[in-house]
């Protein structure tokens, strides 16, 4: 690991001088029963062996279906909870087992923007509270006093400076965001871990709020680990992206190469489920509808966890998990997980049916063909 | 009402395009010409509170006939979902007061007593809600809730009922139907609990299918099944369905047509074609301005509506939306903040209604989509 990081040559050279640096990250949610005495009759098994690394003032997005582990990666990385196994390095310190007094250094320069804006402020707090809070607990004392930089804070996210003495309930969703934004940035911090920042937002005022976060991303040169189901708005905010699955990375690439070129069948399936608010794209795109939901990660499939679900699922995938590698005709740093993988396309081909009623139903009524499980 | 006057040229023939089942023309709102299998007329719901009276629908009128689907988006306060409710007659016996007209299928809704609202209710007219874990009964099983629904309604035994509940569980797709029947909505994962939802709402064949944010508590590879779901299953049925969502995107791919609400009111109303392809008012195309596309440009910047959705209580004079629209000053003499804008047919289109003074008074092109 680097000992010194200047955020302007991390950013040309991210594969040295990474940020956070996840290897190995596991967590298990242990299952108890007994009354008295508890046993452990299993774990459900969130994030089971993750690696990725972000560079300063880098965005990386982490995208899944739910429980797929992409809010309990979050999580773990700002020490909300403790990880089973794997390591977390952040600028250039371990930070996996640190203490709750330690970890309140390192949250200094490592924040986060919570999805709920009605659960994540205390609704007896005045927001000046709220946002010099964090300043206090780390007795950090700006040059011009607390309260002149609440204010600054709230102008930053564009609420009015005047506000300071006003509770939470006296605004609405989207302003709440903001003052969840402006507390995560009190410390200045290096990276900010937004944990599904927008979709609680009404759709007209989602892009006020990812608007913003760009502009402070870009301003302040804050690294970003970005957690969202939508993939669109990931691919807006995110230079790389992750596609996690059932406690797994399966794939990881630029979002070029990720949304134009995906390789793994889980990316292709997600992708091709996006609703398009354009009535021409509608044709212009792959469609494949899987059957079913997520396994259950107490007892995830052997060998690749998406067999259950996939398509071009062969012996192999069931004995062996296929590790995340460079896979050939990948470019550099597209990491794909698969045994049998795609064509890097997103055209439009056979459809891929997988849903038995969608299959049934399409067979009697159009002739489509699809492909029964 | 004439055949819509011209296709543009790069319109593909799709699903639902003006070419298939609807050549002859569809009575918009305005229009009497065939009486449409559904036809809400001037639907108003307001709530009293201490504050003042909540004005939730004010004033909305739509047509849809069978086999086909209409989209109504907005945000949330627009009215979306209280006027799906008041389709149902599901505000009687509240404190809200419902005025105007709900004619379906020749009977008239609004002023239908509740005993024959009640015979309606799932059997003709029927509803799929957001949320499935709480409209599904935790103490009974999901097959006796389905065979339940088809008892009200059939004079039948209560195998003949249970058969038939496991006969929709395998329609919707519930793998091992007959087991899964006897188990509790907890048992079911999300995507299941809705599949069960739509199996019970459509158990009695109804005409007229109303689903209130269907997907929205689903992930997107589950949405894709249920949309498609309810795509086919209507193919099948020949309902017509009346889909409630914040997404533009679901309304792309499921509706015929769209009904854009803001604060209570319609403010644009037509074809998905023609209202995503060339949206008129400032409100919808801002709405498709701030989503981020899949394919889009990643540094082109995302066009947020500024402000926030009004109060239903306190509605702004004039055009509601005129606080938050950016082009306002195009219009001269402050018409937006004191005259509200009727809707008006857009030029070009039969079928396409908008409530801007912009339409009016700007002609064509130049109100389309600029940024795609």
């Amino acid at each position: 690991m680097s000992t010194t990081t200047h955020p302007i040559l991390a950013r040309q050279a991210p594969a040295h001088d990474n940020l956070l640096e996840v290897t190995g990250l596991h967590k298990h949610f242990p299952i108890r029963q007994g009354i008295l005495f508890q046993r452990r009759i299993g774990a459900v098994r969130a994030v089971d062996g993750i690696d990725f690394s972000v560079g300063a003032g880098e965005s990386l997005g982490l995208v899944g279906e739910s429980g797929c582990g992409k809010s309990t990666t979050g999580r773990l990385i700002t020490r909300l909870l403790e990880p089973t196994a794997g390591t977390i390095t952040f600028d250039g310190e371990d930070i996996t087992h640190t203490s709750v007094s330690g970890m309140r250094q390192a949250r200094r320069n490592l924040q986060m923007i919570f999805q709920d804006p009605y659960s994540s402020l205390n609704p007896r707090h005045t927001v000046g509270t709220i946002i010099e809070t964090p300043m206090k607990l780390n007795g950090v004392n700006p040059p011009q006093g607390l309260k002149r930089r609440a204010q600054e804070l709230l102008e930053t996210v564009g609420l009015n400076p005047e506000h300071y003495n006003r509770y939470p309930n006296e605004f609405s969703g989207g302003q709440r965001q903001r003052i969840g934004i402006a507390r995560a940035l009190a410390l200045r911090p290096k990276l900010i871990v937004a944990d599904e920042p927008v979709s609680a937002l009404d759709v007209s005022i989602q892009a006020q709020v990812v608007n913003l976060l760009q502009d402070l991303q870009r301003e302040f040169g804050i690294a970003f680990v970005f957690i969202a189901h939508d993939l669109a708005v990931v691919r807006h905010f995110s230079e790389r992206v992750a596609v996690m699955y059932l406690g797994r990375i399966v794939e990881i690439a630029d979002r070029e190469a990720l949304y134009a070129l995906p390789r793994h069948p889980y990316t292709h399936a997600l992708l091709s489920a996006v609703p398009e608010a354009d009535p021409d794209l509608t044709g212009a795109r792959e469609r494949i509808r899987l059957a079913g939901d997520v396994p259950s990660p107490i007892n995830p499939p052997s060998g690749c966890r998406f067999r259950t679900r996939c398509w071009k699922a062969r012996d192999k995938c069931a004995t062996e998990e296929p590790p995340l590698v460079r896979i050939p005709g990948n470019a550099e740093g597209h990491l794909t997980a698969c045994h049998f993988p795609e064509e890097p396309t997103t055209a439009p081909r056979a459809d891929v049916v997988l849903d038995p009623a969608l299959a049934a139903m399409e067979e009697t009524s159009t002739g489509t063909t699809g492909m029964p499980t | 009402m004439s055949q819509p006057t011209k296709e543009s040229p790069e319109s593909q023939p799709m699903e639902g395009s003006p070419e298939s089942p609807h050549a002859q023309p569809r009575p918009l709102a305005v229009s009497t010409a065939t009486p449409a299998f559904l036809d809400v007329r001037d639907l108003r719901v307001h709530f009293p509170t201490e504050d003042g009276v909540v004005r939730s629908v004010d004033g909305v009128s739509f047509t849809l006939d069978k086999g086909r689907t209409l989209g109504i988006v907005g945000e949330s306060g627009s009215g979306k979902s209280v006027t799906s409710l008041a389709l149902l007659g599901l505000h009687k016996g509240t404190r809200a007061l419902v005025s105007g007209e709900v004619w379906l299928d020749g009977r008239e809704l609004v002023a239908l007593p509740e005993k024959e609202m009640r015979q309606l209710r799932g059997s003709t007219v029927s509803m799929i809600f957001q949320d499935p874990l709480s409209a599904l009964h935790p103490f009974f099983t999901v097959g006796a809730q389905i065979a339940e629904a088809y008892r009200v309604h059939h004079q039948v035994s209560r195998k003949e009922a249970n058969d038939r509940a496991v006969e929709m569980l395998q329609r919707v797709g519930i793998p091992q139907p007959r087991r899964r029947a006897k188990d509790y909505p907890h048992q079911f994962s999300g995507g299941m609990r809705q599949r069960a939802m739509i199996a019970m709402s459509l158990v009695c064949d109804p005409a007229l299918l109303i689903a209130d944010e269907p997907t929205t508590a689903l992930d997107v590879t589950v949405q894709a099944q249920i949309l498609d779901l309810i795509g086919d299953l209507q193919q099948e049925f020949g309902s017509a369905v009346v889909i409630i969502t914040h997404d533009l995107g679901v309304v792309a791919g499921v509706a015929d047509d769209i009904l854009v609400m803001y604060g209570g009111r319609r403010i644009e109303y037509g074809t998905v074609r023609d209202v995503l392809k060339r949206p008129q008012h400032p409100y919808t195309w801002g709405l498709l301005q701030s989503m981020p596309h899949i394919a889009g440009d990643v540094d082109r910047r995302l066009n947020p509506i500024p402000g926030s959705p009004p109060s239903l209580i306190n509605l702004p004079g004039g055009c509601a939306f005129h606080p938050r629209c950016p082009h306002k000053g195009q219009v001269p003499d402050g018409r937006c903040s004191l005259e509200r804008p009727e809707l008006v047919p857009v030029p070009g289109t039969a079928e396409h209604i908008a409530a801007c003074h912009l339409v009016a008074d700007i002609r064509g092109g130049e109100n389309t989509r600029a940024a795609q």
